[in-house]
This record gives C-alpha cells, sequence and structure tokens, in this order.
C-alpha cells in the first residue's frame, strides 16, 4: 500500500467532473466542444482505469493506488481511495459504459451542454462511490451519483401512458403515473429514502466503533456485537438494495429506465444498480459478517423472487424499454444470489454478473435508444422485420439477448454458471431452482422479443428505416465485443476478483 | 497429458478462424461466394487434419484452466482426443464439408449478403460442433453443447422473414434448451458432489468406485435430459419436425448428421458414469426404442419428404439411444457414424429433388426417376441403407444395435425397435415409390441438379456403400455375439416393409386410404402428432404467458400500486397540514398557547 506519487484514481474520479465544468464555462453553444470535451475526459478516465486494471498487482492482494488525504481530522473524515479486485473491475465497467453513453447520445440535441455536464458530474460520483475507502466520503460520492439523475430524467426524459386500473386506481390520477416527472421523481425519491437508511447504519458503526475514523479498514478491524451487526445490515440492505433493484422496492427501476434519455439509462441500469450490489457487498457483508451469515437467508430468498418475478414481468410488456428494464430486475437477482450464497463460486459470480450485466443492460439500452430513434416507436407489437433493414442492431441485440441468456461465449454465461455452483454449495441449495427456471424465462421472453423486432416479414407501420451509424457503431461495437471477450476468456475478471472474495469470504465464514 | 494436441487443435482453429474472418470483415462476408470458398478451404483443410488424426489413431488431453478459483481452476477447456472423438471428427468435418460445397450450388441464389451470413453460421457450427467433441469435461461440453444450439437457431431461422421458420426457430431453441436446464442443474450437482468437471478425473473415480454420490441416478437422470432435448428423445422431439424450415442442406448437417447425435454421443462419451446407474440406463433405453417406435408412425403419414426424413431421423437417434441404455454404446456409435452417412445422404438428394420440382410435398412429385436418374439411384442407395439391406452400412450397424438390445434382456425396447425396422423401410420406400416412380405430377421440367450438388451425393453414397462392406468383411465384432436368427429377422421386416409400400404405393393392389380407415385411431393420432406439439403449445400460451400477465399486472397496479397509494396519501396530508400555516398572527399564538398548555399538562400528569 505505498503511496503513489501519482494519484490514479483521483484523476480518474475527477476527469469527468472537471470536463463537466469545462463544459459548463467554456462550452457555451458549441456543440461539438461539448461533446469532444466530455470524450476526451471520459477517454481519460477510461484509459487509466485500463491501466490500473493492468497494473494492479494481483500477489499483493488488498487496497491498492492508495491515496489518503485528512479532510475533517476531528471527526475523522478523510478522502481515502483505494481498489481491490471488486472495485477494480467496477470502475473499468463505468469507463466502458460512460464511455458507450457519450457516444450514444451523440445526437442529443436540446440543451446538450447542460446534459453532458450532468452526466459527467454523474460519473464522478460513481467513480468516487467505487474507489472511497472513507465512509463518509462515499456518501457524500453516492448522493452525487443519485441527484442528477433528476434533472436528467426530468427535461431529457420521454414520457410513457399508464392506464390507472385496479383498486389504487385513484392514487395513479393523483400522482400522474405514466409520466417523465412522475419517473424522475419517483427514482429520485425512493433512492434519497433508501439513502436515508446508509446514512443512519454508517453513523451507528461510526457511534459503536469509537475509533473516531470513517475509515473502511479501521471499521474492518473492528468486531460489531451481533444484534448491531444484524440491524445495521438490514439498514444497508434496505438502502443500498433500493439501488440495486431487490424485490418489492424495486418498482423505480423500469419506470425511471423507462422515462430517461438512452445514456442515462445505460449508465443507471449498467452502472448505478451496481453501486447498490456493491454496498451490499463491500460495505454491509464485508463490516458485517455475523449478519451476513444471519441474514443471507433473506438476501438469496429475496433474489430468487427477483429472477423469477422480473423475468415474468418482462415478458408482460409491451413495451421494449420496459422489457429491458425489467429485465435488469431479474439479472440483479442473480447478482443478489450470488452474494448470499457466501460461497467463493456464487461471490465470484456475482461480482462478475454486476460487470456482464451492466454491459449487457448498457448495450440493450443503447440497442432501444437506437431503434426508437430510427422508427419513433417502442411499441413491440407494432414492429416486426427489422433486421432486413437494420442488420447491425439486430446483430448487436441478438448478442445482447444471447448474453442475457446466459449463452456461452459471453460473459452472461460464466457469471451464471458460477452462481448457481455457488447456490448449490450454499445452506440453502434450493436457491438453484429458481434461478434455473430464470434463465430459462429470460430465454423465452428474450428470443420472444428478437422475433418479434427483428424477424418475420417487414411490419407496414415504419418507413426508412436505417442501420446505425457514425459514431453510433461506437458503443455497440465496443459492447458486443467486450461482451464476446469476457464470456470466452472469463479469467480476465475472475482472476482479480478472486483475489478480493477469498479473504472477503475467510471473514465472514469463519469468523 | 501428452503434447501432440496440435493437429486436433488446429482441426478445431480453422473453422473458428474462417467465422472470425467473416464474422468481423463484413465487406470480405458480403461477397457471398468468396466467402464460401472461404469457409469451404478451412474446413478442407480442417477434414484432412482430422482424417490424419483418425489414421494415426491419436490418444491425448490437454487442458487449459478457464475459470479461475482459489485452489486451482473450476473449470478448464482444451481437447480429449481418443478413439471415439477421431471417429466423430471425421464425420463431422467430412459432412460439414460436402455439405458446405453442396450449399454453393443449393443456395446460389440467395443474395451474396446472405450468402456469406450463411457460411459464418456454418463455419461457427462446425467450430462449435468440433469443440463438443473433443471437450474434456463437462463445462466445455455444455459450452458448445449450447453454441450448437445457437447456430442451429440461426440456420433453422436463415430464412427469418418466414413466419413459420421464424417460429421454427424459436421452438427448436426453446425446447432444447428445456433439456439444457435438467444438463446444467446435473453438471452443478455433479461438481458438488464430487469438485471436479473433467471426464478422466470422473472416469477414474468411477472405476475406483470413489463415485458413490448420493442421488447419482437423479444427476445422470438430470444430464441425460440434456440429451433428450437436443438428440430429440421423447417428449422433447417435437421441435426437430419443424426445423426443417431450415434450408436443406442445414437439415443435413445439423439436424441429421451431426448436433441432433450430440446426445448420443454425450451418453457414449460418459459412459462409465451411466454405466454407475442401471435404472437410468433403463430408462434411456425404453425411452429411445419409445420415441424410434412414435416417430416411425408418424413418418409413415407424413407428405413432406423433408418431415419425413425428420421422423426418420427422429426414429434413427431412438435407436441409438436405446443401444447407449442396453449397454451396447459401441453399437449405438456405429450407427450414429453410418446413419450421419446415409442420412446426410438422403436430405442432400431431397434438397436435390426440392431445387428440381419446387416443392416438398411428394404426392406432387412422382415420375422422377426419368428426370432425375442419378439423383434416384443414390436416394435408393439411402434408403437401403436406412432399411437395413446388406451390405449397406445401415444393415450392420442397425442389427448391432438390435443384437446389443437383446443381450440386454430388453424384450419390451426389443419389440418396439424391430417393428420400427419395418415401418422404416415401409415409409422409406413409400417416399421412393410416391416420389420417384409412379405418374408424374410435377409441372416445369425437372432436370438433374449441377455437379457442385452431385458429387457430393455420389461421395456419400459411395462411402455408404463402402463402409458397409468394411463393415461386412473385417469389422464383425460388433455382432459377433449377436444370435444368428437376427440377421435373417432384420431382412426380412424390411422386406415385408418394402412389399407393403409397394403393394399400397406402386402396384396400388392396397388401397392406402383403406387401410388409414382401418387402422383408424391410430392414422388420426399420428396425423396430429400425438397431440404433443398442442400440449406445448397450450402450456407456452396459457400456463408460462398466463402467469407472466398476472405478474405484470400485480406488479404495475399491486406492488407499485401500494407505492402510488402512500404518495397520493402524502400528498393529501401535505394538502390538508397545509392550512396551518395560515399566516395569520393570532393563529400562531393560539398554537403557542396550546402547546404551553400541553407541555404544563405533561408535566404536572406524567412527569413523576
Amino acid at each position: 500500500m505505498a503511496p503513489l506519487t501519482v494519484p490514479v484514481l483521483s484523476i480518474i474520479t475527477w476527469s469527468p467532473f472537471v470536463g463537466a465544468l469545462l463544459i459548463m464555462f467554456t462550452a457555451r453553444h458549441r456543440p461539438r466542444a461539448v461533446r469532444l470535451i466530455s470524450a476526451a475526459t471520459t477517454g481519460i478516465s477510461a484509459v487509466l482505469s485500463l491501466w490500473i486494471y493492468v497494473a494492479y498487482e494481483r500477489e499483493n492482494a488488498g487496497f491498492q493506488f492508495y491515496e489518503k488525504l485528512p479532510l475533517v481530522p476531528p471527526l475523522g473524515i478523510s478522502y481515502e481511495l483505494g481498489v481491490d479486485g471488486i472495485s477494480l473491475l467496477l470502475v473499468l465497467l463505468t469507463s466502458i459504459i460512460i464511455v458507450a453513453g457519450v457516444f450514444a447520445s451523440w445526437t442529443v440535441a436540446v440543451r446538450s451542454q447542460e446534459f453532458y455536464a450532468l452526466l459527467l458530474a454523474l460519473v464522478t460520483g460513481v467513480y468516487g462511490v467505487f474507489v472511497s475507502l472513507d465512509l463518509f466520503v462515499l456518501f457524500l460520492f453516492y448522493e452525487l451519483a443519485v441527484l442528477p439523475m433528476y434533472l436528467l430524467i426530468g427535461i431529457w426524459g420521454s414520457s410513457g401512458e399508464v392506464r390507472p386500473r385496479g383498486i389504487f386506481a385513484w392514487a395513479y390520477r393523483e400522482t400522474g403515473v405514466g409520466t417523465k416527472e412522475y419517473a424522475a421523481m419517483k427514482l429520485t425519491l425512493y433512492l434519497l429514502f433508501g439513502s436515508a437508511f446508509i446514512l443512519v447504519g454508517i453513523l451507528a458503526l461510526y457511534v459503536n466503533a469509537g475509533s473516531g475514523s470513517f475509515s473502511f479498514l479501521d471499521f474492518e478491524a473492528t468486531a460489531f456485537p451481533r444484534p448491531l451487526q444484524r440491524w445495521v445490515f438490514l439498514a444497508f440492505y434496505v438502502g443500498f438494495g433500493i439501488l440495486a433493484g431487490i424485490w418489492p422496492l424495486h418498482t423505480w427501476s423500469p419506470d425511471g429506465h423507462a422515462s430517461a434519455p438512452t445514456a442515462v439509462s445505460m449508465l443507471h441500469a449498467g452502472v448505478l444498480m451496481k453501486l447498490g450490489a456493491y454496498g451490499v457487498v463491500r460495505v454491509g457483508m464485508g463490516l458485517l459478517p455475523d449478519a451476513a451469515v444471519d441474514l443471507a437467508w433473506l438476501v438469496g430468498t429475496i433474489a430468487c423472487v427477483n429472477i423469477v418475478y422480473g423475468a415474468l414481468s418482462s415478458m408482460a410488456q409491451t413495451d421494449l424499454k420496459y422489457v429491458i428494464a425489467y429485465s435488469s430486475v431479474s439479472h440483479m437477482g442473480i447478482v443478489m444470489l450470488g452474494a448470499a450464497t457466501l460461497t467463493e463460486a456464487g461471490l465470484n459470480g456475482s461480482v462478475f454478473q454486476m460487470f456482464a450485466h451492466g454491459v449487457m443492460t448498457g448495450l440493450f439500452f443503447a440497442l432501444v435508444g437506437l431503434v426508437y430513434e430510427k422508427s419513433h416507436s417502442r411499441e413491440i407489437g407494432k414492429m416486426g422485420g427489422f433486421g432486413k433493414l437494420m442488420p447491425g442492431i439486430a446483430t448487436a441485440f441478438t448478442v445482447g439477448g444471447l448474453s442475457s441468456l446466459g449463452l456461452p461465449a459471453t460473459a452472461g454465461f460464466v457469471a451464471e454458471l458460477l452462481t448457481f455452483l455457488g447456490a448449490w454449495r450454499s445452506a440453502h441449495s434450493w436457491w438453484l431452482y429458481p434461478a434455473v427456471a430464470g434463465t430459462f424465462l429470460t430465454a423465452v421472453y428474450v428470443l420472444r422479443v428478437v422475433k418479434q423486432i427483428f424477424w418475420g416479414p417487414p411490419s407496414p407501420h415504419f418507413h426508412d428505416l436505417v442501420d446505425a451509424r457514425g459514431p453510433e457503431w461506437v458503443a455497440l461495437v465496443g459492447l458486443v465485443a467486450v461482451l464476446v471477450l469476457f464470456g470466452m476468456v472469463p479469467w480476465l475478471a475472475i482472476a482479480p476478483i478472486d483475489t478480493a472474495t477469498v479473504p472477503l469470504l475467510a471473514r465472514i465464514v469463519t469468523p | 497429458m501428452t503434447p501432440d494436441v496440435a493437429l486436433p487443435l488446429l482441426v478445431l482453429a480453422l473453422p473458428f478462424a474462417a467465422f472470425l474472418l467473416l464474422a468481423v470483415v463484413g465487406p470480405l462476408r458480403r461477397t457471398g461466394r468468396p466467402a464460401g470458398l472461404v469457409s469451404i478451404a478451412a474446413i478442407a483443410i480442417s477434414f484432412a487434419a482430422a482424417l490424419t488424426v483418425w489414421a494415426r489413431e491419436l490418444v491425448a488431453e490437454r487442458t487449459w484452466g478457464w475459470i479461475p478459483a482459489d485452489g486451482g481452476p473450476i473449470a478448464t477447456v482444451g481437447v480429449l482426443v481418443d478413439p471415439l472423438a477421431n471417429a466423430m471428427l471425421v464425420l463431422v468435418t467430412l459432412v460439414a464439408l460436402l455439405v458446405q460445397v453442396y450449399s454453393l450450388a443449393y443456395l446460389g441464389d440467395e443474395r451474396p449478403g446472405a450468402l456469406g451470413r450463411y457460411y459464418t453460421y456454418q463455419s461457427l457450427f462446425v467450430f462449435s460442433m468440433l469443440g463438443l467433441v473433443l471437450a474434456p469435461g463437462f463445462v466445455q461440453m455444455f459450452v458448445f453443447w449450447e453454441l450448437v444450439g445457437l447456430c442451429s437457431y440461426l440456420l433453422i431461422g436463415f430464412w427469418y422473414e418466414r413466419p413459420a421458420a421464424a417460429r421454427a426457430a424459436v421452438k427448436a431453441f426453446w425446447i432444447t434448451k428445456l433439456g439444457d436446464v435438467g444438463f446444467i442443474v446435473g453438471i452443478v450437482l455433479l461438481w458438488s458432489a464430487t469438485g471436479t468437471f473433467e471426464f478422466t478425473d470422473l472416469f477414474e473415480k468411477a472405476q475406483a468406485n470413489a463415485l458413490a454420490v448420493p442421488g447419482l441416478a437423479t444427476i445422470m437422470f438430470l444430464i441425460y435430459l440434456g440429451a433428450v432435448g437436443k438428440s430429440a428423445q421423447f417428449p422433447l422431439h417435437v421441435w426437430l419436425p419443424d426445423a426443417m424450415e431450415g434450408p436443406t442442406p442445414v437439415s443435413a448437417l445439423i439436424h441429421a448428421a451431426t448436433m441432433v447425435t450430440a446426445g448420443v454421443y454425450m451418453v457414449t462419451r460418459t459412459e462409465p458414469l451411466f454405466a454407475l446407474v442401471p435404472e437410468v440406463l433403463t430408462l434411456i433405453a425404453w425411452v429411445g426404442a419409445f420415441t424410434a417406435l412414435l416417430a416411425a408412425t408418424m413418418a409413415c403419414v407424413e407428405g413432406d419428404i423433408k418431415r419425413v426424413l425428420a421422423y426418420s431421423t427422429v426414429s434413427q437417434l431412438g435407436y441409438m439411444m436405446a443401444a447407449a441404455g442396453a449397454g451396447a454404446s459401441p453399437a449405438g456409435f456405429l450407427h450414429l457414424l453410418t446413419h450421419g452417412l446415409f442420412k446426410a445422404l438422403l436430405f442432400l438428394a431431397a434438397g436435390a429433388v426440392i431445387h428440381a420440382v419446387g416443392t416438398n410435398d411428394i404426392f406432387r412429385m412422382g415420375g422422377l426417376f426419368r428426370a432425375m436418374p442419378q439423383t434416384a439411384v443414390v436416394f435408393v442407395v439411402g434408403t437401403l441403407a436406412l432399411a437395413g439391406v446388406p451390405p449397406l452400412a445401415g444393415f450392420f450397424s442397425k442389427e448391432a444395435v438390435l443384437g446389443g438390445v437383446w443381450e440386454a434382456h430388453l424384450t419390451g425396447p426389443f419389440l418396439m425397435l424391430a417393428l420400427t425396422a419395418l415401418l422404416t423401410a415401409f415409409y422409406m420406400f413409400r417416399v421412393v415409390f410416391v416420389a420417384f416412380f409412379g405418374r408424374a405430377h410435377a409441372g416445369g421440367h425437372p432436370h438433374e441438379a449441377p455437379w457442385l450438388m452431385r458429387g457430393p451425393l455420389w461421395l456419400l453414397a459411395i462411402l455408404t456403400l463402402a463402409v458397409g462392406i468394411r463393415l461386412a468383411l473385417g469389422g464383425g465384432e460388433a455382432h459377433e455375439e449377436a444370435p444368428g436368427w437376427l440377421p435373417p429377422l432384420s431382412v426380412g421386416l424390411a422386406t415385408v416393409g418394402f412389399v407393403l409400400a409397394w403393394a399400397m404405393y406402386q402396384r396400388g393392389a392396397v388401397d392406402p386410404a383403406r387401410v388409414a380407415a382401418v387402422l383408424r385411431p391410430l392414422d388420426y393420432l399420428a396425423r396430429r402428432r400425438y397431440g404433443l406439439d398442442g400440449l406445448y403449445a397450450g402450456v407456452y400460451r396459457g400456463i408460462i404467458l398466463g402467469l407472466s400477465r398476472l405478474i405484470g399486472w400485480i406488479d404495475r397496479y399491486l406492488v407499485d400500486g401500494i407505492l402510488n397509494a402512500l404518495t397520493a396519501l402524502t400528498l393529501r396530508a401535505g394538502d390538508a397540514l397545509r392550512y396551518i400555516q395560515s399566516g395569520r398572527a393570532q393563529d400562531y399564538v393560539y398554537g403557542v398557547a396550546f402547546g404551553v398548555l400541553l407541555l404544563f399538562v405533561w408535566a404536572q400528569l406524567w412527569r413523576r
């Protein structure tokens, strides 16, 4: 943990923020400059995160590229950064998605200056959460990652239509379900509601540890009493879990992701949901090992509900964006299930699924955005025969779908296989069955959608459809390549993950 | 571990290289024919290498870590070369090569882009199939198992604009995936119980009697489910006839000679494990024999030439599985090899016919022997082989299967298989008489196929004959123990089938309609495919889609409804409380006074 002369992690984290400032102050009414600054600053982060991925010393596992700078010494708050095998991969994921997102939103015309500035500020928050080792700073970054979403959806989003039905129909009329304002408000309030739990949890640990420090490493060295661990774990589980889309607190996700503009959906479903899962694993399980064992049954069982329920809900949707959004609910179930197994295979699968799902869903939302842009429709029932006119989009969608249903040679398979192995070896071996059933249901809804949209005779509702072009290809080709590469050579990711999960498990299983 | 795996790796790598080249370099793919030539060149060299491997009788194994873990890799990739794999390598590369050459002419009318796509998929398929054959462990086998399924899906849906093709492709994927769910659960359970996926480790444990795992029968049954889906065993056979919506060369390669036999190959490959669970083996034999008979009855009433061949494939896969289940897996594997040759021949010949007359319906063909004698001759060669007439290849392998099942004292399956042999001869000669002899129906002028198509046909026909003669001369060990009455019996059954077909469809001595009337219930059921397709459609529409609609509604209007209700109530509460802040000073003074009063009362009553 020798302090590095160049603060790589800080540069990765703050580079997009600097980009946001530059855009706000120098690039007014110069859309081209806005895009170039965004591409450059996120590009810097991306290159550096690839570099730390390669340079990370796997033999000396633990937190590397360590930086520390006291912020508020009397309270023990310091700016403390470091990455281990888990956060390393998630930083890389964030870079991949944001670069793809910048290219996917190349065509945003309305107030692109503010759009990109908010997007970049948000990404700084995401990087910050993944690299922070100080829980107070982590919380600040967490809020930074959540809040810009409100504006991004509220201003650049799109509204859908939901008919008020059922016994709560009166409430639907009063809240304006379906509009983008509703979706933005729902997402933000829901996530802030969750972060209140997180804050309470962090403060409870701070007070009880009594070491006068918010450092993760100090907390890690403290053995908290079991009853305290349990309710704090629950607070973290609910708080972070909301962002990870745990059932039944997931309903912000379909509405939010369906209303959000393309790059925001990509980033939110691709990376922000991982913040939640990362929080549960890193903060919840990492600091509260006894509670992790005691409450694994809850986490895993809810995860199983997520998998099957999300897949079935996805199948029922008629709006393409909702299909993808619900598939995230289902796939995040695999992430949480893998973590709940408390086995090496399961935990590796969980982290790998965070990565795989991030890339996959980023790809999906990029594609849905493209399909929408070309056809001005999200109604699956109206579409048909698009494959002939947009073969590139069709191919990318199929690859994404195959990864989603866990086809080998895509990243999704390795993640699911490891999770299955872990599930059967866990204390609750029945978890295997819902997980496997979920993959079958995924095959049903994914191929159904592919067939409806891209196969069959061309739909009479659409004319002048064209394939992706120019910068749009960057996102598609890049994301497809990553999915296939990590599916064929999984040890690229699993070797570093393993260096982090094994010590984590050693703390949990043998207290 | 021997380092002698360069050649098998070459066999594997060439089709992959061709696939990568065609997939990545769009301009090359869109040229069509040149793209096809790239793929053919790769597979040709691959075939030569496979022949060398086979001729040298190479035995080697080499693995590399694939999914790392703390105590050594969980899963590996690599190659396992042994006589079983060698024979399969030759079969796969040979049939693939011939099919790809044939396709150049058969799909010559396609747009260049589509043709390039076709060869991209073909290369990926060959790579995947070879990877499956060479798999040294369950994980790699499953990986390629799914990949061949993917290629099958893509190639069935090659004409994706046709709704029937799109439906068939998706159906094939779903039904086989259903079996694969069992397969993956079985693999996971096996790993949990033994800690390894590697065949060599597992076989060693099996031999040392160290595999007394509780629930091994369940595990092997689950793994067998994968084979049920892939090798189209009852009740998951329904996808294979529909898969005929794909181009005919695809049917010849994937849905006759190679992919569908993956299930048989897997059971043969892991025979030491299945040998530990005799009850599962018996089940496999019964299901196999039942599948054989069931599919044969459906073939007898089918009018679509490709579907007849598809049912016959299902039926023959049942034979192979029955042999594997009877503990005679060498016989099953021999049948796999010979069947691969003559079924590919039959499909490709049928393709030539369809190419010439533009229909699949045998009752709209007729008299084709005169128009395309060469195709007719090779089709008859294939038919004789399939019907089990000596000295063609099919006779020896089928007899070996029957002998094996008899030796295992499986009387029920034996009787079913014997009856199937009769029906096989009947339905195949029915096609021959109706399509190639009899009155000419086809409008236009059917003509012989171009040489690119006829060449592979003749080669396969000659091979069918040559392998048969080779088996007659030397390879007798497979049917040595079989009882002496078996060869006459099987030839007799084939003859009865032939005579029946001749009498009904050539001579006209018996009216087929009257036979159908006599066997009315059976005819009705067979024509409706025993209602299985309808059952699956019902389960899909009624249960899966119904459940999804229910859950979707619950999510939208109950789970989210509660949230919206809470939101609305909060909004209402805020609205109501708004009046507290009236802006009038006297209201606030009242409030303060009331508060003080409350505090006073609290202090008096509860403080002490």
